[in-house]
């Protein structure tokens, strides 16, 4: 066969790939599709991936296929972590596909220096500022979910200011490289300033925005992999980035609007402030506690349970106790749903996929517009490990720092129960005052035995 | 090259707009599964690690071409495994519980 037919045959699998993974994520609308797209996206991979391997201007194979084992030995182990990790290797994934989108438009440069058009260099040096930002901010963001460094947010004076002059700094080098390609000095100082951006970008933010960042990455990372297709002339670099880049942008606008953020406020990543709480003062306020047994009795007694899990839930394991509870409580003739809000977790969909991992039906998991309507017509409101997204003071004190964000209206049920360690304010410092109303119980302790022990006292099989 | 440049904006762009409409329609309830599904799909960049590692055109491409291979397969691999896992939990109540 001709060099021209091989590669017009490489050109045709790549086509049939970009339309395998259009209908990859199409298939995603419905859990019932969902796995044939997974299905067709690996095909579309495996076709790509093997034509390219045909392409006869490549010599030697023995290094790319060790590098490929190494790649699948670094990736089925990342693929094998529980739920509660997801977030993190989510991170993790996005530092790894812009560290590559990088190291390619790196090396792109190097080979065609000093021949390097002022068009291309713009190209290359937008691809890689943006990788590299995208690659240590992920790599920050997934030692926060990691818990290898500190959630809370990082904060000094002045932060902005040097952020926002060292991300200067890396543009005006890249505009110094865009006059004069040929200086080849200037390039690795604007990768590692690039690299230093992403670092101070994600440091300052503190755990509860995650969903926000992690959509953000993911979004990052797929335009770095759309302009290293620009890069390459490559079109389905182009598509593939673009639909990643597209997703994560919905992901962070969903994100944005779940927290009543401003859109500008995400794009420049100018978010996770530390909000101090404004009513600190009120000390005197009473609450309610009950014991596991109580719980017990309210919730057998009662014919509609909406459970309200939140990150909480995920930190404390919880979630196959939630499963027990459930099935303790559906043998009774209980009707329990779970009401989900879009941020709740760590990143987005993050209680469905654990709530799933636990075997409850996926029918049972509601959005909170749904949940909202109903909440008026159920007993009880069940809150484990949630906090401000069940706050009220979000709907009615203007001058709380949540006020605005959309949350799941517990307090509208008839009554509510808070699983809790202690009265201590949630990751955002912010008071909730649903835990000083009259229909309010508390229900102090570790969420895990805590839900444990209302199954033992409803006579379900707590093991 | 900027010939090149108009062909594949219009490339990005469509593209731009298919992604909008097909992810606005995934249920939120698969939010996960679509991060980790794109970001195997995004994976084929390793397609054009293959292509600089390859050519063997500089000692420091080629390396830097295979640092990328390792990193971009990792997510295809581990990518598609966790989605499909993933996807594999959701269930209707009807259907009975393995395990």
């Amino acid at each position: 066969m001709t060099q021209i037919a091989t590669q017009q045959l490489i050109d045709s699998a790549y086509i049939v790939a970009v339309v395998f993974f259009i209908l990859a994520i199409k298939w995603l609308s419905s859990p019932v599709s969902a796995r044939r797209g997974v299905l067709v996206g690996e095909i579309a991979a495996a076709l790509a991936v093997g034509a390219t391997l045909a392409n006869p201007e490549l010599s030697q194979y023995k290094w790319i296929i060790i590098c490929l084992i190494i790649g699948a030995g670094i990736g089925i182990p990342l693929g094998m972590v529980h739920m509660t990790a997801v977030p993190q290797r989510t991170a993790l994934s996005h530092a790894f596909g812009a560290l590559s989108a990088s190291m390619i438009g790196i090396a792109e440069y190097y080979v065609g220096v000093p021949n390097v058009t002022r068009f291309g260099m713009g190209e290359i040096g937008l691809e890689v500022i943006i990788g590299s930002l995208t690659f240590t901010g992920s790599l920050i963001a997934a030692g926060k979910l990691q818990e290898i460094l500190p959630q809370r947010p990082i904060v000094y004076k002045g932060q902005n200011l040097v952020s926002l002059s060292v991300l200067g700094a890396a543009i005006v080098l890249a505009i110094a490289l865009i006059v004069n390609p040929a200086n080849s000095v200037l390039f690795p100082i604007m990768v590692i300033v690039s690299l230093l951006f992403g670092i101070l970008l994600v440091t300052p933010i503190g755990g509860a925005d995650m969903p926000t960042v992690i959509s953000l990455l993911n979004s990052y990372a797929g335009f770095s992999a759309a302009l290293l297709g620009f890069v390459l002339n490559s079109k389905v670099l182009v598509v593939a980035g673009a639909l990643d880049g597209s997703s994560g942008f919905i992901l962070s606008v969903i994100m944005c609007k779940a927290m009543n953020r401003s859109f500008t406020n995400v794009m420049f990543g100018a978010f996770g402030q530390v909000q101090t709480s404004t009513k600190a003062a009120e000390e005197a306020r009473t609450v309610r506690s009950a014991s596991a047994e109580e719980a017990a009795g309210i919730l057998g007694a009662a014919s509609k349970v909406a459970i309200v899990p939140g990150y909480g839930m995920a930190v404390a394991q919880a979630q196959h106790k939630v499963r027990e509870l459930y099935d303790a409580l559906t043998k009774r003739g209980v009707d329990v749903r779970f009401g989900i809000h879009p941020v709740a977790g760590r990143m987005p969909g993050h209680m469905n996929v654990l709530l799933a991992e636990a075997d409850i039906p996926y029918d049972r998991l509601i959005e909170m517009d749904d949940m909202n309507s109903d909440l008026p017509q159920t007993d009880v409101a069940l809150i484990i490990g949630a906090n401000d997204v069940t706050n009220p003071a979000a709907r009615s004190d203007q001058s709380s720092p949540i006020y605005g964000m959309p949350i799941l209206d517990v307090d509208k049920a008839r009554t509510v129960m808070v699983i809790k360690r202690s009265m201590n304010p949630g990751f955002a410092g912010i008071d909730n005052p649903l835990y000083y109303f009259d229909k309010t119980l508390m229900l102090f302790g570790d969420a895990k035995s805590f839900v444990a022990d209302i199954v033992r006292e409803l006579g379900g099989n707590s093991h | 090259m900027p010939q090149d440049f108009l062909s594949n904006l219009y490339v990005f762009i469509l593209a731009g707009f298919v992604g909008f409409e097909i992810i606005k329609r995934v249920s939120p309830l698969l939010h996960t599964p679509l991060m980790s599904l794109t970001n195997a799909l995004d994976a084929i960049v390793v397609v054009a690690a293959i292509i600089i590692a390859g050519r063997h055109e500089t000692r420091l491409s080629t390396i830097l071409g295979l640092i990328a291979i390792a990193a971009s397969f990792s997510n295809m691999v581990g990518g598609f495994f966790i989605t499909d896992r993933m996807l594999r939990m959701f269930k209707t109540g009807k259907q009975p519980k393995k395990s």
